[in-house]
């Protein structure tokens, strides 16, 4: 073989693999919107499950997750960035440094079922904070925290360092600079960087297992049980419960994810061409 | 004005002491809870004991640390080829236009909750396999097969990182010596992005291991040693899942101390990931 026939032969298997990793996605997408779609009303979105989930609709299931959202996001954002802008704004200490990134390593590598014993050893039992659906935000907390640090920190030290000699050069002080420039300046990265987080967060089961309690009443605070809907799919799907629901809810639970990555990419994107045309 | 900005200086690095503790936390409490296992069935017995009986006090997970090893290295032996030759697609041979139509394509597969690709697995390819090799289908081949695409983005983007990161100078130069882009690939730019691709491997490998649900969900769950890849089989981390909701006593702790082991298995393969990274960073600027 000489060398053109090898060229061809080895492009056209780049190429190939190219179309199968879209091929996965679309066949992955298509078969559970295919199957679900159908099963999806309004009356499926707002209504209670009845026996066990055979019958009736989700609407705990996405109260459950709307919550877990908002308090992963409450506690998750402020350490998140506000340890980055320690990190990258503040910090002198080598160590300190190294520590701190050595730790978020570690945190972001723990599998979601090891946090899951955390959270039940720690919260549900010694905190003695019960099976809620407090417990299981605070776990999605502690597994989106390094991830909004890691993003949040290089988004920052990204800036650059004209920006912050401009602003010490007008009589800033340095929480001035972060507040007005900096953060301004990196917020499309840091933004990034909580999607993703979140969007992680609402795609956990594992984590959140013996955790959340995974009752099918509407939660009414954030003290009661809930099951968020990838719980909900595991039980229906595992269990056998009802194919045609499971595959409504992963439907659900699809459009959510990529509807959050789509629409805040958009937006991001707006904002970065703003940016940088004024 | 001073106070204010010492204020928060002050409070800033309170909050960066966070994630030292939640790391301490972590650890202390997987350790106590552990700790009565280790003690009581012994450390040896439990790591390498093939019998897990809980009613009769067996704990030994041998069985399922080769349960996670089988299944990890079947889904790297085939998202290794797939998703290198994919990011070399991507950064040598596609041109811009279907580049940006990639991008999000890759977002997507890592944004697909684990759970989504488990009951994929689970509707689709269990009854392929039982119907097309036998068994009744939940085995370490379904397992491995859904957590290969599970992997493929990690791998793909992270490789594509490390092409990305090949100087432009050395394949100018390779080309101007005439040779073909598949020469250039292979004797130029793997070999400088090795390191890189390298740690792709292993960060894919740790989200392998860690992985639960999809797992959990396919690959039937039962502690034997396998004999063939359309054997059920149970990993470390479908153990825990499944037993944690009523585990008490010895056996509760008997959980705990297979979660400190999966544990140390996925720092050690952070750490190994973030040595190559460091070790190899400062060749390439020179």
């Amino acid at each position: 073989m000489n060398s053109k026939t090898v060229q061809k032969f080895t492009s056209s298997i780049f190429i190939l693999s190219g179309a199968f990793t879209l091929l996965i996605l679309l066949v992955l997408v298509g078969f559970i919107l295919i199957n679900g779609f159908h099963v999806v009303n309004l009356e499926f979105l707002f209504s209670k499950p009845l026996d066990s989930g055979r019958q009736g609709g989700i609407f705990p299931m996405i109260l459950s997750t709307v919550y877990l959202i908002v308090i992963t996001t409450l506690i998750s954002v402020p350490i998140g960035v506000g340890s980055a802008i320690y990190i990258s704004e503040y910090a002198s200490n080598k160590s300190l440094i190294n520590v701190i990134r050595f730790s978020s390593q570690v945190l972001s590598s723990v599998p979601s079922i090891v946090f899951g014993l955390f959270g039940l050893a720690f919260l549900v039992i010694f905190l003695k904070m019960g099976w809620s659906i407090l417990s299981g935000g605070v776990v999605l907390a502690l597994m989106a925290i390094p991830t909004i640090f890691q993003v949040s920190e290089v988004s920052l030290q990204s800036v650059p360092s004209v920006y912050r000699e401009g602003c010490y050069a007008m009589g800033a002080t340095k929480w001035q600079c972060i507040i007005s420039v900096l953060l301004p300046t990196a917020i499309p990265g840091i933004c990034t960087g909580i999607i993703l987080a979140i969007t992680r967060a609402i795609s956990e089961a594992a984590a959140v297992m013996y955790v959340v309690g995974s009752s099918l009443d509407v939660p009414i605070s954030i003290f009661d049980t809930g099951r968020p809907l990838p719980l909900h799919l595991y039980i229906l799907a595992s269990e056998g419960i009802s194919m045609d629901n499971a595959y409504g809810t992963a439907t659900i639970l699809i459009v959510m994810v990529l509807l959050i990555t789509l629409i805040s990419n958009i937006v991001i994107d707006n904002y970065q061409k703003k940016l940088m045309g004024c | 004005m001073n106070i204010k900005e010492y204020l928060i200086e002050k409070s800033l690095s309170i909050i960066v002491l966070f994630l030292v503790i939640l790391v301490f936390l972590l650890i202390v409490f997987m350790l106590i809870e552990a700790i009565p296992a280790f003690y009581d069935v012994g450390f040896l017995n439990f790591v390498l004991g093939s019998n897990w009986i809980p009613d009769n006090g067996e704990f030994g997970i041998l069985p399922m640390i080769l349960g996670s090893l089988y299944i990890t290295s079947i889904a790297l032996l085939i998202s290794i080829p797939l998703s290198i030759s994919c990011a070399i697609f991507l950064e040598e041979i596609a041109p811009n236009t279907l580049k940006n139509i990639f991008k999000p394509v890759i977002q997507m597969l890592a944004g697909i909750p684990s759970v989504i690709y488990g009951f994929f697995g689970l509707t689709l390819i269990v009854p392929i396999i039982r119907n097309n090799l036998g068994g009744n289908g939940f085995s370490i081949l379904a397992a491995a097969i859904v957590l290969s695409f599970m992997i493929l983005p990690t791998i793909t983007s992270l490789t594509q990182d490390a092409i990305k990161s090949v100087p432009n100078y050395y394949k100018e130069a390779s080309f101007g010596l005439g040779s073909t882009q598949w020469q250039c690939i292979k004797r130029v730019i793997l070999p400088i992005a090795m390191p890189g691709i390298g740690t792709a491997v292993i960060l894919g490998m740790g989200r392998a291991i860690g992985e639960t649900l999809a797992v959990l969900m396919l690959a039937g769950n039962i502690s034997n040693i396998p004999t063939s890849v359309i054997d059920p089989i149970r990993t470390l981390t479908s153990n825990i899942a499944l037993e944690m909701g009523y585990a008490t006593g010895i056996h509760y702790n008997a959980l705990f101390a297979t979660a400190v082991i999966l544990f140390v298995v996925i720092v050690f393969l952070m750490i190994v990931s973030v040595y190559i990274q460091n070790r190899y960073a400062v060749k390439e600027v020179i």
